[in-house]
């Protein structure tokens, strides 16, 4: 069997849009491939509308994909073998706020996959694991019949983790997850996802823009930038030796909230915006804010190749 | 006009608002002061009065808002004496906020050119084909491609980047002597916050205005800011240049915000996050507005609200735990 939890190959994910009079793809997800080792956490970073939310979703077959295979556990995931896989793999959503449903009680939102997958035989035995649940992290017993509304940030964030660690999954797409929290609130999610690991053994996929924090949990990083891989690396590796042009310049531009390292460091400032994904630049995506970009960029996406040691990059001229 | 030495000067502002739950005092108390061209910069978590501050000195709170006491200070004037029509004047040609959101501020139905005319036409006395010629100017200023074209654009066409640097050129078409700017950057990714920030300061050079940035992000004020002042549950918990706070905070609060978030340095280690959940207005402690979530509280922290006192040259904090260390180091000799 592979040593590999989750392998992702040559994943494409276009949504059709319309323009006009005629409906075109948006390539959201454009040839992505990676693997989840079991245990392990997989950072994902990229700018807003990169696509990771986009990945995440498709692993778990919320969205069918255009292309591409997903294995998990070395079984190719289709339409026929999903439900049972989603005892396996789970995601927590970006937004605690309004991604459980407010009409129902703690107790049910995490009981519902419990249902789903009928992992009790009476209602005693699901009170009971959904109470241990609760506890595992670090939610009042007392609370169990309250509604999702009354809880602040932080304590839903915990809900939808209670959530998805119902049914004991390998694998967990975190989307976001500390993002909408507040900074002092977020030490503490960020500790229950580690202590969580250790206790449980789960892969993570980490999707999360803040670069500090997914450094601090991942064991590796992925970056992307419209729909492609760009590079992919230890996560020390990465934040100390990036090699492509655009995670240079994403990390460069990471505010460091210290004064003496914030003065020395030099910010490549990247010229423009992000182009729209509706009219792409052919070749590398990247090409249009790039200082290296040469005429063989413009005729071809580079492949992800490897660097040594598994520091994976995919630009022509780096 | 009287003699100054700070362009603006906030002297225990007292703000509240007027719920069904009763009163939320949002600004308990907040004082500070800015010279011309420099920088402040105020954190604090969510809710704890940084934007009802800067809606204070901009005298735009919501219906149910009130300043209580206080005085704000414009070059010496106490503008909250001022009637609105001298407030109108006051917003846009002394000082300009930009939001977090630029969309709240940009009307959808008009132009960006109509837009920034209008603001240049109200706030100086250039006619309609200067205020056209300044539309494109200003943009060009805040770096925005292809001016010509985009004054003609809704702001709907523009991304986030761009819409926030159409926001910068509203707010200093006319010259203002105060920029704040209420997390500018929060909603943008970190490569279009670099960029803008960094617009930002070269304006100020170019300008010389003074700003006071607001943020909960440590990061962003780091390296910018001639003075920052943290805030926690509506008072100034502790003020100092960058260093100070940084390198040595002196409030518990502070040093616990340090503590938890992820830098460089503390990569492997397990993080220390600030106990408790955050403060609720409407039940505030009677003490020390941390007390409930400090490990270092005291007894005098429950009951006493901690006044400010000198920790150094340029840095003050409230927090008893200095009065102790001064006491005790007091009576040692
Ligand atoms: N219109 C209003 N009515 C009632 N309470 C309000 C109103 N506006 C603000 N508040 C309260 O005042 C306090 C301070 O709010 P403020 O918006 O200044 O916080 P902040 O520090 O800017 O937070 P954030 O980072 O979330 O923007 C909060 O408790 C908030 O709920
Ligand atoms: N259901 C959808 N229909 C059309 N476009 C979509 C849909 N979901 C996402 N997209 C587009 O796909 C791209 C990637 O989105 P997403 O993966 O959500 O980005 P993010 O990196 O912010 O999570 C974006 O351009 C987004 O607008
Ligand atoms: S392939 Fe070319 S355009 Fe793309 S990142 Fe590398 S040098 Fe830049
Ligand atoms: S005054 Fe007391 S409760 Fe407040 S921060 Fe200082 S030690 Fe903690
Ligand atoms: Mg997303
Ligand atoms: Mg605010």
């Amino acid at each position: 069997m592979s040593e590999y939890l989750v392998e992702v190959s040559h994943l494409k994910q276009y949504f059709p849009v319309r323009n006009g009079f005629k409906t075109i793809p948006l390539k959201a997800v454009d040839d992505v491939s990676f693997n989840i080792k079991p245990g392990e956490t997989l950072g994902l970073v990229g700018e807003s509308g990169c696509g990771k939310t986009t990945v995440g979703r498709t692993l778990l077959r919320l969205y069918k994909p255009t292309s591409g295979t997903v294995k998990f556990e070395g079984e190719e995931v289709t339409d026929q073998n999903i439900h049972a896989l989603r005892k396996e793999m789970q995601m927590v959503f970006q937004d605690p706020y309004s991604s459980l449903n407010p009409r129902m009680t703690v107790e049910d939102i995490i009981g519902e996959p419990l249902d789903v997958h009928k992992l009790y035989k009476t209602k005693e035995e699901r009170r009971e694991k959904v109470l241990a649940l609760m506890e595992t992290v670090g939610l009042n017993a007392e609370h169990a019949m309250r509604y999702a509304h009354e809880f602040s940030g932080g304590q839903r964030q915990r809900i939808g983790i209670a959530r998805a660690l119902a049914v004991d999954p390998k694998f967990i797409v975190c989307d976001e997850p500390v993002s909408a929290l507040d900074v002092s609130i977020q030490a503490q999610v960020v500790n229950m996802f580690e202590d969580l690991q250790e206790q449980r053994g789960m892969a993570y996929l980490f999707i999360a823009h803040d670069l500090l924090v997914v450094q601090h949990i991942s064991d590796r990083i992925a970056v992307m930038y419209l729909g492609h891989m760009m590079e992919l690396a230890e996560s020390d590796e990465l934040m100390n030796n990036p090699i492509h042009p655009y995670t240079q310049s994403l990390l460069s531009a990471v505010p460091i909230p210290d004064p003496n390292t914030a003065r020395k460091s030099k910010r490549i400032m990247l010229e423009g915006d992000v182009p729209s994904p509706l009219n792409m630049p052919t070749g590398c995506p990247f090409r249009t804010r790039c200082r290296y970009a040469t005429e063989q960029c413009a005729q071809a996406m580079p492949e992800l190749t490897d660097r040594g040691d598994g520091h994976q990059v995919a630009c022509w001229n780096k | 006009m009287a003699d100054y030495k700070y362009i603006l000067d906030v002297q225990d502002l007292h703000t509240s608002f007027r719920t069904d739950k009763g009163k939320v005092q949002a600004v308990n108390g907040v004082t500070f002061a800015l010279e011309p061209g420099k920088t402040l910069g105020i954190v604090g978590e969510s809710g704890s009065g940084k934007s009802v501050t800067a809606y204070s000195i901009m005298q735009i709170l919501a219906e149910n808002g009130n300043i209580e006491s206080g005085k704000v200070l414009y070059k010496g004037e106490d503008i909250t004496k001022w009637n609105n029509k001298q407030m109108a004047g006051f917003r846009g040609k002394c000082c300009s906020i930009i939001f977090q959101d630029p969309m709240t501020s940009l009307n959808p139905v008009f132009t960006i050119g109509n837009q920034l005319e209008e603001a240049v036409l109200l706030h100086t006395d250039r006619n309609k084909a200067e205020a056209k010629a300044r539309a494109v100017e200003m943009l060009t200023l805040v770096g925005v491609n292809e001016p010509e074209k985009r004054v003609k654009q809704y702001p709907y066409e523009l991304s986030g980047g761009m819409r926030q640097r159409v926001m910068i050129a509203m707010a200093l078409a006319c010259e203002p002597d105060i920029l704040i700017a209420d997390e500018p950057t929060t909603a943008l990714d970190v490569t279009i916050q670099a960029q803008i920030l960094e617009l930002m300061q070269d304006l100020q050079k170019q300008l010389g205005m003074a700003i006071i940035i607001v943020t909960h992000d440590l990061g962003v004020i780091a390296s910018m800011c001639d003075e920052i002042i943290v805030m926690y549950g509506g008072r100034v918990c502790e003020r100092g240049t960058a260093d100070d706070i940084f390198y040595a905070p002196a409030h518990s609060y502070t040093r616990g915000l340090l503590r938890s978030i992820p830098t460089t340095e503390n990569n492997g280690e397990r993080l220390i996050p600030i106990g408790g959940t955050p403060i609720n207005m409407l039940n505030m402690p009677a003490g020390c507005a941390f007390c409930p979530r400090c490990d270092d509280a005291m007894k005098i922290c429950l009951t006493e609200v901690p006044e400010e006192i000198q920790v150094g040259e340029t840095h003050r904090a409230s927090c008893w735990l200095n009065v102790k260390k001064m006491y005790e180091e007091g009576s040692a000799q």
